[in-house]
């Protein structure tokens, strides 16, 4: 009950590197790929709801002059020609650029994120921008001042958040990668939820400039994929110094596709106690278990017995350190210079007061409040310098993990995705990024790869954790699981049809 | 801080809170905002069992120390540019309420 051709379907399954093969042997033109991606969000986005921003017309002439340069054979930039889309945090020249917040209802950027510069030179075509939790702030989509996303596998659930609509137009096939930012899991959850690959990598690797900031010593940006290899090229394009994000690690570039082919054996895998704990649901539990099987027959090693203590901590050290940096983040958004602003009040402050109140929506509020808390007098010592020491016992626990093995494994999430309005409580909300956190809190790169299926059919996502800079390992790894396991990335039927 | 202390949390903390953020809430978000920071506090304090004795605080993502910009002058963006985004404009300048005229 398809309403797409076959060779439209085979488009819509096309990886970053299939489409580059295919566009550079002239089997399909960058037009012809761009328009079906198009026609694939207009015949499904009414109910995956992925996209705030459509850019149809820009991306159709972009696509015209990649099919110039290809046809010329000009197309050296490694995306020439492919549709990618962008979380609506990523400041695009332009085209309006809202965080998910009426804050930013009316923002039109003029300039582009590092990211988006690096992947226009890079010939990628932008399809539009990406639904997500106001601010990054959020693990279902839900907290979108606009609307919330659903799960292309079952359109009553949730996608995960922050970058949910990243995740959903992926699986969806409206996109063939994306770009999310991970804060506290943000892009590696919604990756477990939607059965796709989700990337976030080291602390430093990818610039943050014309990232939307939320919590900035936390913060980065990463792909969303079919394959791990395709990541990889995703990853290749953005990361790298940038002289307008000092965090930035001053490092060559490595070639993230050089280790996609080590495979597995003799691999040492850690699977620290304290990410099998209390509040992992039994499917994902047993899901996680026959993915650990397989590693270990086709010759990886894994050794449950390290202990990580300080690691069921992170949790409560992000709930200090992420709400007080967003406050201070937010503090920008003053109604004054841009974004939206209330007026007609008795004093500028009242103004400001009234900006605040109707442009930030209750979960945003919930995490300034929190986070002047954290950072107030007489309670500064107490929360965020002791979340910032608890933070280093957490780092050295996993260097010390790190001294030892190659690669730490864990699951993404400790449920499958949930039903929309499912969960209210805010606590119970964070715990969603009980296992994604810690990486966070450490600067490390990790990856969630499809690792199965849980109740209902919902995916399963599994978690690689790597060194400091150690991304091409990382993604060798994943890669090797993904060959083995073949999970389908795409759920079953189409979503759209009728 | 112990448990009883945070949930404690009173709801003139909330609107102090509030107001250095200035951020403008109801009594009904006051009152809702105080439950739930109180319940998140609650579940954060066992922070406050770690001994941290001489371990020294991080506070940045990465490992970097006093990272340099060259000292040269870059272009800034359009002035028109920018100021198309804010909320109220008056031909070069942001507008905004009085701000030194108030008693």
């Amino acid at each position: 009950m398809t309403t797409s051709t076959d060779s439209e379907l085979d488009l819509l399954s096309i990886t970053l590197a299939e489409g580059r093969r295919k566009l550079l042997d002239g089997e399909i033109t960058s037009q012809q790929l761009t328009q079906t991606f198009l026609d694939r969000i207009a015949a499904t986005d009414d109910q995956v709801k992925a996209f705030v921003t459509v850019t149809a017309e820009a991306a159709l002439e972009q696509a015209a002059e990649a099919d110039n340069l290809l046809s010329q054979g000009d197309a050296t930039a490694q995306l020439t020609g492919l549709p990618i889309g962008l979380k609506d945090v990523l400041m695009t020249s332009g085209v309006r650029t809202t965080a998910g917040s009426r804050m930013l209802d009316s923002l039109i950027p003029p300039y582009d994120a590092t990211v988006v510069g690096r992947l226009r030179d890079a010939g990628a075509i932008s399809l539009g921008k990406l639904n997500m939790d106001e601010f990054a702030m959020g693990s279902s989509t839900e907290h979108s001042a606009w609307f919330p996303t659903a799960n292309p596998w079952d359109l009553e659930r949730v996608p995960g958040g922050s970058s949910g609509g990243s995740a959903a137009a992926v699986a969806a096939q409206q996109c063939i990668a994306t770009l999310g930012s991970d804060t506290g899991g943000s892009i590696r959850q919604p990756a477990s939820f939607c059965g796709v690959v989700g990337l976030k990598p080291t602390y430093g690797r990818v610039s943050r400039y014309g990232l939307i900031a939320f919590a900035s010593s936390l913060d980065q940006i990463g792909p969303f994929t079919h394959t791990v290899e395709d990541a990889a090229l995703l990853l290749q394009a953005i990361a790298g110094p940038d002289p307008l994000d000092s965090t930035c690690y001053d490092e060559p570039v490595p070639d993230f596709s050089a280790q996609l082919d080590r495979g597995l054996d003799g691999l040492k895998v850690a699977a620290p106690q304290e990410f099998f704990g209390d509040g992992m649901d039994d499917d994902v539990a047993s899901t996680i278990e026959t993915a650990l099987d397989l590693l270990a027959a086709n010759g990886a090693i894994i050794d449950r017995t390290p202990s990580m203590p300080s690691v069921p901590m992170a949790l409560p050290v992000y709930y200090i350190l992420a709400p007080s940096e967003c406050s201070a983040n937010l503090a920008r958004f003053d109604g004054v210079k841009y974004g939206y602003g209330a007026r007609g009040g008795e004093s500028m402050w009242a103004d400001m007061e009234a900006s605040r109140k109707h442009g930030f929506g209750r979960e945003v509020k919930r995490r300034i409040l929190l986070g002047a808390y954290a950072l107030s007098a007489g309670y500064y010592d107490a929360y965020y310098l002791q979340a910032q020491k608890v933070r280093t016992l957490i780092r050295r626990e996993f260097d010390r993990v790190f001294a030892q093995h190659d690669v730490i494994v864990a699951p993404t999430a400790p449920t499958v995705a949930f039903k929309q309005g499912e969960i209210t409580d805010p606590y119970q909300m964070y715990l969603n990024d009980i296992y994604t956190i810690p990486a966070n809190i450490a600067g490390l790169p990790a990856i969630s790869v499809p690792g199965g299926f849980g109740a209902d059919g919902m995916p399963v996502g599994l978690q690689f954790v790597g060194q400091r800079l150690g991304e091409t390992t990382l993604l060798g790894i994943a890669n090797a699981y993904e060959q083995l396991a073949q999970w389908p990335t795409v759920p079953p039927g189409n979503v759209g049809s009728t | 801080m112990s448990d009883s202390e945070s949930t404690q949390f009173t709801s003139d903390q909330v609107r102090h809170l509030a107001s250095l953020v200035r951020i403008e809430l109801t009594d009904s978000e006051v009152e809702e905002f105080r439950s739930e920071l109180a319940s998140i506090l609650s579940h954060i304090d066992a922070l406050s069992e770690i001994d941290t004795a001489g371990v020294p605080p991080t506070n940045n993502g990465a490992d970097l120390l006093n990272v340099q910009d060259t000292d040269a002058s870059r272009p800034a963006l359009p002035r028109d540019q920018i100021l198309a985004n804010a909320p109220q404009r008056e031909d070069e300048y942001f507008r905004v309420h009085a701000v030194l005229d108030q008693s």
